[in-house]
């Protein structure tokens, strides 16, 4: 057995531990290096689900209902896998509206009624009592069986006086802490990045610390798991805990407690206020829907082993299964090992302390004491930041308090889980209000109201009134017979419903009053402009996420950072203007009047510090003027969907329209240009024609007129008619030649040819035209032959023309053609390139086109027809390739034309 | 259909075979007293269920990167 002072110096670093930790990841996030902005710390963050319930009580309710400990950690896991589309949608909402609780969501919600935040604030603390009562139990409880194992009669008897009893100082000392933690000073991100980071590192100390515990009892005291169920199934009383049907209330039950920890997971003020409120990145929830699923799995798995373990070494029953993880190591002397449990112990319970003490402060504060304080002050130019701090400090305390009396007066007659399974159904309560509240736009405030406020009344009617009964402050008679008498209201059998087990029982009362009266008045009720311009916010957040301005009235900017300053002190305002200033570009010292957007702003800031319902009381009251036109307002929210889906649609239309226009425009341009270019064929044709037929017509009129011309003479000019008229003759062949290939009635001869051979036959073909101007030509030509499928006449036709223009445009005796043959870019290339005078780069592109003759750079004149290359430019680009030029002035031109491969 | 409604069907739909496997009656057929692999038939069914669950949600979340939606905080404590 370990000295007092050992276990108590033990605690107390362990708390200063987390302190440390807080303090650094505080240290941290103000130097903008959050250590908490990761999946991984979000996902350790939520295992704050696992309290000392789990720690301790799971394995208690194992030894008494076998698997029945299991769907309070199957109902999360199912519910993890909505998280992406219904946690995504909380969380987003939360952060665009600036929600820091749960009250706050609904109270925003419902057309930011401070009713409503109440209400839930009021359903909260009460509900919780049960839940923070079980920690403080757990945490006094492992504390005197460390202190007093074997020695089981101290345990019962420790908390005979106030002063002995250490549960009241475990819920002060628990107290201090998350005042420590969480209310420091007013921060404007209402974000708590030291908690956050302190309760990620307990969730690792309590899981370490129950596999501890687990590997202990499997592989330490038996030998592996095998062996421990088989010695557990040679016992009916043991073995019987291996089937569902001991769990009372069998099936029913079953599916009850997973409903329950569905809801709980989400809607305890804790979850909510770690899930939603303390994530940073919406991102998170990805890698947090099956990482923490996992965890939950990995601190479950040893459960039925300890309990196994336990019910066998204590046979006779007289070691209560709820310190089962302690009294083991401890029987077997491992008193350090029992002390790390201790530890873990420790840890799940001060992490639901810590978090739910915070979480409910805010919610007291902002929720059920400004909106009555802002009353009395709201003209009072005071510093609130003192004020909310000193509140939310007092409801910490409050709230443990209650805790503790909840434990004093009526804890000691329940085991661990049925104490936190009443907290689960009070929480189940807000479940209706949200989820309608955040699908269905027509869940209106009075409904969510009657809801809630049923609910919770059959809540506090079928489950707390009768623990009141259980522990003998109230009659027995009130159970068994009812209220004076009256049967049909029995407790734990409304109106003689008598099929159920008391949570069950509690769960479908409630949640049919609640959820039924939340549907049916919502059906019925009119809504006012407020409540439904937050509904259309709230179900339509993905679409409203930027402003709103729904503000309309007069504000002075000066006057708004005041405001603010009361709250959130001077700095953090200014600092805030400060930033907005920067981002928007306004000068704030040049405008003096603030814009709706601005006021907005403030609003949110400010109702991440008390509340929505009061940040609108409080920033109305400096806002002259209308405060909002809530008319304006609602056309614009009411219409939006029907309008943008509407506006979308049409879009879609004109977008359609026009492409539609885009094209006809372009085939009107191309029939325009078609037009303009045949005109333009025919009287360059004319014209081409003309040249020729003059000059024949001339020198023939010459012959005609001068009968006695020489012979010689004669000759010469005959000479030249007939060179003319060939040259007519050609003109009209590529005329026509080019009017078949456009028009597509030309033949073509598709064939596998090999496009070496037809190279060397176009370079013998013209050798004759390099000879006469001594032009040298050099072949570069592969051995191998080169397959292509192409029309072989067509293609001689392109290097025949290619090589001749080389040969036109080379100069005499120094010229010099060069022809190629090579792959690239999956082309197979032929090149002409010659060392004649170049081609500008102006005309470079026209060469290609019809009758665009480039001027000889020597003589002026044009060669040519001015035909041959827009003729190949047709024909290769029939067989999908590329004809282009390089060249510039000087430097000789290449010809190149490209085939498929 | 859009990436992030199939997505979101995907998860009901395994959101709703998950209450299925875990409720009555089909759990029922695992409520005996036996052991396989050494292991009581119920707790073998329900760890062994559990473990296929957490994959198919990490299945689904993770196996298409939608575009990143997030909102950016209203104030932040580093100044910028």
């Amino acid at each position: 057995m370990l000295p007092e002072w050992v276990i108590l110096l033990v605690s107390l670093c362990y708390l200063g531990t987390l302190f440390a930790i807080a303090y650094y990841a505080d240290w941290r996030s103000d130097r903008g290096m959050s250590i908490i902005s990761n999946p991984y710390i979000y996902t350790l963050s939520i295992a704050v689900y696992c309290t000392a319930w789990t720690f301790y009580g799971s394995v208690g309710r194992a030894a008494e209902t076998g698997i029945g400990f299991m769907p309070i950690y199957l109902g999360p896991t199912l519910m993890a896998a909505l998280w992406w589309f219904l946690l995504r949608k909380m969380i987003r909402i939360a952060k665009v509206y600036r929600i820091t609780s749960i009250a706050d969501f609904l109270a925003s919600r419902y057309g930011k009624s401070s009713l409503i935040g109440g209400l839930v604030t009021i359903i909260a603390v009460v509900g919780i009592m049960p839940y923070i009562s079980l920690q403080l139990k757990a945490v006094s409880t492992s504390y005197t069986v460390m202190l007093h194992y074997p020695d089981l009669a101290m345990i019962e008897e420790h908390k005979t006086s106030l002063w002995n009893d250490n549960a009241f100082s475990v819920a002060m000392i628990m107290a201090a802490f998350s005042i420590l933690f969480g209310t420091r000073h007013i921060d404007a991100t209402e974000r708590h990045e030291g908690m956050v980071a302190a309760i990620a590192f307990e969730s690792v100390v309590k899981l370490l610390a129950f596999s501890a515990a687990g590997i202990f009892a499997t592989f330490i005291m038996f030998d592996g798991p095998i062996d421990l169920f088989d010695w557990a199934i040679r016992y009916p009383e043991i073995s019987r805990l291996m089937q569902l049907e001991v769990l009372p209330g069998g099936y029913t039950n079953w599916f009850t407690l997973i409903f329950l920890s569905m809801m709980a997971i989400m809607f305890l003020p804790r979850q909510f206020q770690v899930l939603v409120v303390e994530n940073v990145n919406e991102e998170h929830i990805r890698k947090a829907a099956w990482l923490f699923p996992f965890y939950l799995l990995a601190i479950n798995i040893f459960v039925l082993p300890i309990a196994f373990a336990g019910m066998l070494m204590f046979p006779e029953g007289h070691v209560p299964p709820d310190i089962f993880v302690l009294a083991l190591p401890l029987t077997e002397g491992q008193n350090i090992l029992a002390l790390f449990i201790y530890l873990g112990g420790l840890s799940a319970a001060t992490g639901m302390v810590i978090v739910a003490t915070i979480a409910l402060s805010t919610m007291v504060c902002n929720d059920l004491v400004m909106p009555v304080l802002l009353r009395m002050l709201a003209i009072q130019q005071v510093q609130l930041g003192r004020v909310l701090l000193f509140i939310r400090r007092c409801s910490i305390v409050a709230v443990l308090l209650l805790g503790y009396l909840y434990y004093r007066f009526i804890g000691e007659s329940y085991t661990l889980v049925t104490m936190g399974l009443v907290s689960f159904a009070a929480a189940a309560q807000f479940s209706p209000a949200i989820l309608f509240g955040v699908f269905w736009k027509d869940a209106s405030r009075r409904a969510a109201i009657c809801g809630l406020s049923a609910g919770f009344l059959v809540w506090f009617y079928t489950l707390l009134l009768p623990s009141f009964a259980r522990s003998g402050w109230l009659p027995l008679s009130f159970l068994v017979d009812g209220p004076f008498g009256i049967e049909q209201l029995r407790p734990y059998k409304l109106f003689g419903l008598d099929m159920f087990d008391p949570i069950t029982h509690s769960v479908f009362w409630s949640m049919l009053v609640n959820g039924g009266l939340l549907v049916i008045i919502s059906l019925l009720d009119r809504q006012s402009t407020m409540d439904r311009i937050q509904a259309s916010l709230f179900v339509d957040v993905y679409r409203h996420s930027g402003g709103t301005h729904l503000w309309r009235g007069k504000a002075m900017i000066t006057e708004l950072q005041d405001l603010l300053a009361r709250f959130i002190g001077a700095r953090q305002s200014e600092r805030a203007f400060a930033n907005y200033s920067r981002i928007h570009k306004i000068d704030f010292t040049k405008d003096k009047q603030a814009d709706a957007e601005l006021v907005e702003f403030a609003e949110r800031l400010l109702s991440g510090a008390i509340g929505a319902a009061s940040a609108r009381v409080m920033v109305s009251s400096v806002v002259e003027g209308e405060e909002i036109s809530p008319e304006g307002v609602m056309k614009i929210i009411d219409e939006t969907s029907q309008v943008l889906e509407y506006s979308h649609q049409l879009e879609e239309k004109s977008i359609e329209l026009e492409a539609a226009t885009k094209e006809l425009q372009e085939a009107n341009r191309r029939l325009k240009e078609l037009d303009r270019l045949k005109d333009e064929f025919v009287s360059t044709v004319s014209h081409e024609l003309r040249t020729p037929l003059t000059s024949v017509r001339a020198f023939s009129e010459i012959l005609h007129d001068n009968v006695d011309m020489p012979q010689e003479e004669r000759q010469k000019y005959l000479d030249i008619m007939v060179k003319e008229t060939e040259r007519l003759t050609r003109l009209i062949n590529e005329v026509l030649d080019l009017a078949k290939i456009e028009s597509g009635r030309a033949d073509w001869y598709m064939e596998d040819i090999d496009l070496t051979e037809v190279l060397k036959e176009a370079v013998a073909a013209t050798s004759q035209l390099f000879r006469e101007k001594s032009v040298a030509m050099i072949e570069m030509v592969p051995t191998f032959p080169v397959r292509v499928f192409a029309d072989r006449d067509r293609i001689f036709q392109v290097v025949i023309n290619l090589l001749s223009n080389a040969a036109k445009f080379s100069p005499t005796e120094q010229g010099r053609v060069i022809v190629r043959l090579y792959f690239k870019e999956r082309e197979i290339r032929v090149e002409v390139a010659d060392n004649g005078p170049g081609i500008h780069p102006d005309e470079q592109q026209k060469i290609f086109e019809k009758f665009k003759q480039i001027t000889d750079l020597r003589d002026g004149k044009p060669k040519g027809t001015g035909l041959g290359l827009a003729i190949c430019r047709r024909i290769i680009e029939y067989h999908n390739g590329n004809i282009w030029v390089e060249s510039s002035p000087g430097e000789g031109s290449k010809f190149i034309f490209s085939l498929p491969d | 259909m859009s990436p992030v409604k199939r997505k979101i069907q995907r998860l009901l739909v395994l959101f709703a075979f998950g209450c299925f496997a875990l409720n009555y009656p089909l759990l029922s057929l695992f409520s005996k007293i036996a052991l396989w692999y050494g292991i009581p038939v119920l707790y073998l069914y329900l760890f062994v269920f559990w473990v296929l669950f957490i994959l198919s949600i990490a299945i689904v979340t993770e196996r298409k990167k939608l575009p990143r939606t997030s909102f950016p905080p209203i104030f932040s404590r580093k100044s910028e």
